[in-house]
């Protein structure tokens, strides 16, 4: 069954306006629209591609979106699926950005924000317990120090850390691997 | 100028931000908070709390803020493109070469790497950030109370924000 541009797009289009919390939250919608609902796609190759997804750079509600949409309709369904996914989020913080700047200054409004920023900054260090907690075994404490070190004290930009870390954690597998293969 | 600066900005953002959401928010305050200061921290925090409220991908809607804050609607649209170009450039290479790229040992040793260095990253943020929103002993007890309910009673972040919002206008208002 092929789908047609417009009713891939407004899948995506729906997804994209009402999930709320990110990319994360996306994809059980995604699966219940494209498996479940119409299957276009079969459970295995949902997860394949969500994996790919994962291991690359990008905002993986849209990387997922247009991975989807090439595999529909080729590249122009690419194209539709990701404008579709991410239009709603820009025109809604077009218009909260807008009307953000007008109150800004309002005495009312700066108290809220100073509550919010609280719970935005125990919002962020969740996520890095939660990701911590995946991560416990002695190889991944020290790599998560040093990362810290490096950018918090240190001060080295996290664009050539995260680029050196990847680099590391192949080395090491790497010469881990030539290290139990000659002890066999 | 200004546009072209935005434009690779979020080019350099889009092209190592692995893990997705949170985990980009370290490359975010970096270069568009201290090399650029685009925004100052408060507004950063601000920004990230709308994102999470707002439908649609953490990322997007910040680089949709950021841009917006900087160059208007065009600024915005620009910081968007900018941070989907290359991810969406190697997208679109997997989805041809996509075997050989799923079982690759080589993705799955640079992320044993990856993955305990975002956990690092994202702590470093939280250290470079809380000096702005973590100031008094009221702080220091709201954030101890907010991350409760979020790790261990697991409240939706956006009712942790909306009570957040309800006790700052009751504490600072």
């Amino acid at each position: 069954m092929r789908i047609s541009l417009a009713k891939l797009f407004f899948s995506f289009l729906k997804i994209g306006a009402f999930t709320f919390g990110g990319g994360y939250a996306m994809i059980p919608l995604f699966e219940r629209e494209f498996v479940k609902r119409y299957g276009y796609l079969d459970e295995d190759e949902f997860y394949d591609v969500l994996v790919i997804c994962q291991s690359l750079p990008g905002v993986i509600a849209i990387n997922f979106s247009v991975f989807i949409g090439i595999k529909l309709r080729g590249k122009v369904g690419g194209f539709v699926a990701g404008l579709g996914v991410a239009l709603p989020s820009f025109l809604i913080i077009l218009v909260i950005a807008a009307f953000l700047f007008a109150y800004i200054e309002n005495p009312y409004v700066e108290a809220a924000f100073k509550g919010v920023r609280v719970s935005v900054i125990a919002l962020i260090f969740t996520a890095g317990f939660r990701l911590f907690k995946q991560n416990k075994h002695l190889f991944g404490v020290f790599m998560a120090v040093l990362t810290f070190a490096l950018v918090a004290m240190v001060r080295l930009h996290p664009f050539f850390v995260i680029l050196a870390m990847g680099a590391f954690g192949y080395i090491t597998t790497k010469v881990g691997e030539v290290v139990r293969h000659a002890s066999h | 100028m200004l546009l072209i600066k935005l434009f690779f900005t979020f080019l350099g953002i889009g092209a190592v931000a692995f893990g997705g959401g949170y985990a980009m928010l370290p490359l975010f305050e970096r270069m568009i908070v201290e090399q650029h200061g685009w925004l100052d921290r408060s507004l950063f925090l601000d920004m990230i709390a709308i994102s999470q409220m707002t439908p649609g991908p953490i990322a997007i809607n910040s680089a949709t803020f950021i841009g917006f804050q900087i160059q208007g609607v065009i600024g915005a649209l620009v910081a968007t493109i900018g941070m989907i170009t290359i991810p969406v450039i190697l997208i679109s290479l997997v989805s041809v070469y996509r075997e050989p790229f799923k079982n690759s040992k080589v993705v799955q040793a640079i992320f044993t790497g990856l993955r305990p260095a975002l956990v690092g990253l994202i702590f470093a943020s939280v250290f470079s950030l809380a000096r702005d929103a973590v100031f008094d002993l009221w702080g220091l007890i709201l954030f101890f109370v907010f991350f409760g309910l979020l790790a261990v009673f697991r409240i939706h972040p956006i009712l942790v924000i909306l009570i957040s919002a309800v006790l700052g206008l009751i504490i600072y208002a």
